[in-house]
C-alpha cells in the first residue's frame, strides 16, 4: 500500500508534467448486495490513466461513474480485479483502499465545511495531517488563493456568504493545496448554469495548466468532457465497463473557438453515438439511478 | 416605513397585553360567574406582588420570594447541566458509531415511554431524600431531549462532510472536532431549549409532589394557605424564569453557530 | 450517517440490531434484579423484576380497580388532548393567517406559554366546580401550547408559490383557506398530536398524583404512601404501557391524515 502520508509531504508546485498519479484499473468488479438483491454495478472495468492525464468519464445514469470514483477515493471496495496507483495496490479485495489525501474529491453538492471560513476550509487537510504550523499553513493558503484569481479577498468569509462557483473554486484549491497524486471530480459542475460553468472550466483548466495533477472527472455533459480532457471515456450501462475510449487531441490551451472547431464536433459525434446506444439500452431497461 | 411598521407591531402587542389584562380583571370582578369570583383579580396581584410589606408574605421585597427562586432555579440548573453532560456525549456515540446505537436504542425506547413524573416515586425511594429525587426525575426529562436531539443532529449531518474530511486526511478525533460537532450543534441547541423547557415542565410537578421549598411547591402551598393572589405572582414569576431560561441558551447557541447568522442574512438580501 | 458503504458479505443487519439491544435490555434488569438482592443503598425496599411481575399477574391482571385506573386516565388524556385539538388548531390558523391579531395576542400567548402545564393546577382548582374538570383542563394546557405552536409554524412554512397560483387562478380567500392552507397544515398538526400526547400523559399522572384520587397515577402514589413498593413499579410500567399505546393510537391517526408518507 502506498505511503500516503511521505508522499504528500511535498509542496504543491506548479508542474510541467506529472511523475506521480499513474492509475491502473484492472478487471475491476462492484457488486452490491442490498437487501438480497444482486446489483452489478462495476464488471470487468479496465482503464490505464497515465500521469498528469485529464481524463472525463461520461455515461448514462446509473452507469457506474460514481462507483468507480467511490473506489479510487477509497470510500468503498470492489469485489474483484484490483486499483494501481504508481504501480503499487490500492485496492484489492483482500486489502480495501482508504481515503486520503493523495486522492482528494470535489463532491457534487460542494462539501465545503459551512462553520469555517474560506481559508480556514482551505487549510484544513494541511493542519489535520500536522504538515506544518497554522501560521505556515494559513500563510500558503492566503498565497494560493491570491494567485487564483485573487480568491484571498473572501478569505474571511463563510461559504455560506458566497455563490456556488465561488465555493467550487475554492473547493479545488482545499483539494489542490495538499499536493494530490490525483484530483477527484465527482460532476462538480452540475448544478450551475451554463454561463458559470464556462468560467469554471476557465479556472479549472488554469489550475491543470499551472500544475498538471492527474484529473479524474466524472460529468454526463459531454461538451464539457470533450473540453477539458485529454481522454474520454464513455462507460456502458449497468454492469459497467469501458465502451469506448476517445484520445482528445485537441491543442492546449483550449479555447472558445476549439469549442466549434471541426475536430471537437468529430469526437463530439462519436460520443454521442456511444452514449445514446448505451441510454437508449437503459431506458428499455428500465433502470432507476443507483446513486 | 419600516420604522412605521415596527412602531405598529409594537402598539399592537401592549394593546393585546392590555386586552388580556382587561378581560382577566373583568371577569374576575364583573361576571356574575361564581368559577371566576373565585379566582384573584390583576389588580390585587400587582399590588401584593411589589408590596414592600405583603399580606402574604411574599413579594419582590421579601427575601423569601428570592429564596424560592433560587431552590428552582438550582435545581434546574443541576438536572439541565447534568443531563448535557451525560446526554450530548451519549447522542453523539449513538448517531455516529452504529454499534453504540444498536446497544443503547433499545433500552431507550423502553425507558422513554414512561412519563418522567411517574418515577417520582421510584426515585423517592432510591434516593436518599426528595432533593436528590427531584432532580433526578428533572434530569430524567432533559436527558432524553437532549439525546434525542443530538442523536438527530449528527445523523443530519451530510455524509459528504464525512467524506471530504477523511480524504484530506482527518483522522475520528479530528472529524468529532471538525464535523460532528459543528454540524450537529444547531440540533443540539434546539433540543437544548426543549430540554431545558421539560426540565421546568418536569421541576414544578416534582417540587409539587415532593419538596420543601421553590416555585412549584409555593404554588401547591399557597393554595393550601388559602393565598391566592401568591400563586399567580408564583406562576408568572415562574414563567419569566422559564423564559429566560430559554432565552439565554438561544443566544449562547447563536453566538457559537455565527456562521449560520451570516448565511441566512445572504438569503434574506 | 457518516460511515463508509457496507462491505458485502456481512451478515444481515437485523439480526444484528436485535441481538445487541436485547443484551443490553437483559442486562438493566439482571443489574436491577441484583441491586435489590445485594440491598444497595436505597434499592433495598424495591421488588425485584420477578416479583413485580408475579404481583402483576397474581394481584392486577384480574383486579376490576385497576382495569378502573386505567379507564379513568385515559378518559381524561382523551378530553384534555381533543379539547387542544379543537381549541388549539383554529388558534393556530388564526395566529398564522391574520396579521393585526398576531400581533396583537401571540405576546400574550408567549407569556403564558412557559408556564408549566401544573402550576394551573391551584388555579384550575379554583375555577373549575369539579375535581374531574380541573384535572381535564390541566391536561389541555399541556396540549394546547404545543398544538398552536405547531399549526402556526405549519402555516408559516406553506409554499409561497401554492398561494400565489391560487390567487392567480382566481381562487377566493375561502377557497384558498380551505384547499390549500387547511391540507398544507395536516403535517404540523400531526407534529403537535405526537408531542402533545406524550406532554398530556406526563401532565396527566403528575396531576393525578397532586389533586385526584383516582387514576394511575394515583394508584402509583399511593403505593409509594403505603409503602407497597410492588404497585410502584406496576403503576409505572401500566403508564408507561399507556402512554405507548396513546403514541402508536396518534401514529395511526397521522398515517390516516397523511397517506401519502412513506412508512418510516
Amino acid at each position: 500500500m502506498p505511503d500516503t502520508m511521505t508522499v504528500t509531504s511535498q509542496v504543491l508546485e506548479p508542474a510541467a508534467d506529472s511523475s506521480l498519479g499513474h492509475l491502473s484499473v484492472r478487471q475491476v468488479n462492484k457488486i452490491y448486495d442490498p437487501h438480497g438483491v444482486h446489483v452489478e454495478a462495476l464488471q470487468d472495468c479496465s482503464l490505464e490513466i497515465p500521469a498528469g492525464d485529464f481524463i472525463a468519464v461520461v455515461g448514462p445514469s446509473g452507469c457506474g461513474k460514481s462507483t468507480l470514483l467511490n473506489i479510487l477515493a477509497g470510500f468503498d471496495n470492489l469485489t474483484g480485479g484490483q486499483v494501481l496507483l504508481d504501480d503499487e495496490p490500492l485496492a484489492t479485495v483482500d486489502h480495501p483502499p482508504r481515503p486520503g489525501p493523495d486522492r482528494v474529491v470535489v463532491f457534487q453538492n460542494g462539501a465545503l465545511f459551512p462553520w469555517k471560513t474560506v481559508l480556514q476550509n482551505v487549510v484544513y487537510g494541511l493542519l489535520v495531517q500536522n504538515r506544518m504550523t497554522e501560521p505556515e499553513a494559513n500563510e500558503m493558503g492566503m498565497e494560493l488563493l491570491a494567485k487564483t484569481g485573487n480568491l484571498d479577498r473572501i478569505a474571511h468569509s463563510y461559504p455560506g456568504q458566497l455563490s456556488s462557483g465561488m465555493q467550487r473554486r475554492v473547493e479545488i484549491l482545499r483539494a489542490l493545496i495538499n499536493n494530490p497524486r490525483i484530483l477527484l471530480l465527482d460532476e462538480p459542475f452540475r448544478a450551475m448554469d451554463t454561463v458559470s460553468k464556462t468560467t469554471m472550466h476557465r479556472h479549472l483548466l488554469d489550475i491543470y495548466d499551472q500544475y498538471h495533477k492527474t484529473v479524474f472527472f466524472i460529468t454526463h455533459d459531454l461538451d464539457e468532457a470533450i473540453f477539458l480532457a485529454d481522454t474520454v471515456v464513455v462507460m456502458t450501462t449497468r454492469p459497467g465497463t469501458i465502451k469506448l475510449r476517445l484520445d482528445v487531441d485537441l491543442p492546449r490551451p483550449r479555447t472558445r473557438e476549439t469549442l466549434t472547431s471541426h475536430r471537437f464536433l468529430e469526437l463530439k459525434q462519436q460520443a454521442v453515438n456511444a452514449v445514446h446506444e448505451e441510454a437508449k439500452k437503459a431506458f428499455e431497461r428500465g433502470e432507476r439511478e443507483l446513486a | 416605513m419600516r420604522h412605521k411598521l415596527l412602531q405598529q407591531r409594537f402598539g399592537l402587542m401592549w394593546l393585546g397585553y392590555l386586552v388580556a389584562i382587561f378581560a382577566w380583571y373583568a371577569s374576575v370582578k364583573w361576571l356574575p360567574i361564581s368559577s371566576f369570583q373565585r379566582l384573584p383579580d390583576p389588580l390585587t396581584v400587582v399590588i401584593e406582588w411589589f408590596n414592600p410589606d405583603p399580606d402574604y408574605g411574599l413579594s419582590v421585597f421579601t427575601v423569601d420570594y428570592y429564596l424560592h427562586i433560587w431552590y428552582s432555579t438550582y435545581r434546574a440548573t443541576a438536572s439541565f447541566l447534568l443531563a448535557v453532560i451525560l446526554g450530548v456525549p451519549l447522542g453523539i456515540m449513538m448517531g455516529w458509531r452504529a454499534r453504540v446505537n444498536e446497544y443503547a436504542s433499545a433500552l431507550l425506547s423502553i425507558l422513554r415511554p414512561i412519563p418522567p413524573l411517574a418515577w417520582v416515586p421510584v426515585a423517592i425511594l432510591i434516593f436518599p431524600g426528595s432533593e436528590p429525587a427531584v432532580i433526578f426525575v428533572t434530569f430524567l426529562v432533559a436527558f432524553f431531549a437532549t439525546t434525542m436531539n443530538t442523536l438527530l443532529g449528527v445523523r443530519s449531518i451530510d455524509s459528504d462532510y464525512f467524506r471530504a474530511a477523511e480524504c484530506l486526511g482527518a483522522k475520528p478525533v479530528d472529524i468529532l472536532r471538525d464535523i460532528i460537532i459543528p454540524g450537529a450543534l444547531p440540533s443540539i441547541f434546539t433540543g437544548l431549549q426543549i430540554a431545558m423547557g421539560a426540565a421546568w415542565f418536569s421541576l414544578v410537578a416534582g417540587e409539587m409532589i415532593a419538596a420543601q421549598y421553590g416555585l412549584g411547591f409555593m404554588i401547591l402551598e399557597s393554595y393550601n394557605l388559602v393565598q391566592y393572589p401568591t400563586i399567580v405572582i408564583m406562576m408568572v414569576t415562574l414563567g419569566i424564569v422559564g423564559y429566560v431560561s430559554s432565552a439565554l441558551i438561544r443566544v449562547v447557541g447563536n453566538r457559537l453557530m455565527r456562521w449560520r447568522e451570516q448565511a441566512i442574512g445572504l438569503a434574506e438580501n | 450517517m457518516g460511515q463508509a458503504v457496507s462491505m458485502p458479505g456481512k451478515p444481515s443487519r437485523w439480526r444484528r440490531i436485535k441481538w445487541r439491544g436485547a443484551v443490553s435490555v437483559i442486562t438493566f434488569f439482571v443489574l436491577w434484579h441484583a441491586a435489590v438482592v445485594l440491598k444497595l443503598a436505597g434499592f433495598a425496599e424495591l421488588p425485584t423484576p420477578i416479583q413485580t411481575l408475579a404481583t402483576f399477574f397474581a394481584e392486577y391482571l384480574a383486579s376490576p380497580d385497576y382495569w378502573g385506573s386505567w379507564v379513568v386516565s385515559f378518559e381524561r388524556v382523551l378530553y384534555g388532548f381533543i379539547i387542544a385539538q379543537i381549541l388549539g388548531i383554529p388558534l393556530g390558523l388564526l395566529f398564522g393567517t391574520s396579521p393585526k391579531f398576531r400581533d396583537m395576542f401571540f405576546p400574550v400567548f408567549e407569556l403564558l406559554r412557559p408556564i408549566p402545564p401544573l402550576a394551573w393546577v391551584p388555579v384550575s382548582i379554583l375555577f373549575w366546580p369539579t375535581n374531574e374538570s380541573s384535572i381535564v383542563f390541566i391536561t389541555f394546557v399541556g396540549a394546547f401550547f404545543v398544538i398552536v405552536i405547531n399549526v402556526f409554524d405549519g402555516v408559516g412554512s406553506i409554499q409561497k408559490e401554492h398561494l400565489w397560483l391560487a390567487r392567480s387562478l382566481g381562487a377566493t380567500r375561502m377557497t384558498i383557506f380551505r384547499r390549500i392552507m387547511l391540507p398544507s397544515v395536516i403535517p404540523s398538526i400531526a407534529v403537535g398530536m405526537t408531542l402533545g400526547i406524550a406532554i398530556t400523559w406526563n401532565v396527566v399522572i403528575a396531576a393525578e398524583m397532586i389533586a385526584s384520587d383516582s387514576g394511575l397515577g394515583r394508584m402509583t402514589w399511593e403505593g409509594y404512601v403505603s409503602s407497597t413498593p410492588e404497585v410502584v413499579l406496576i403503576g409505572m410500567i401500566s403508564i408507561g404501557l399507556a402512554g405507548y399505546l396513546s403514541s402508536l393510537a396518534v401514529d395511526w391517526l397521522e398515517s390516516r391524515m397523511m397517506p401519502w408518507r412513506e412508512r418510516r
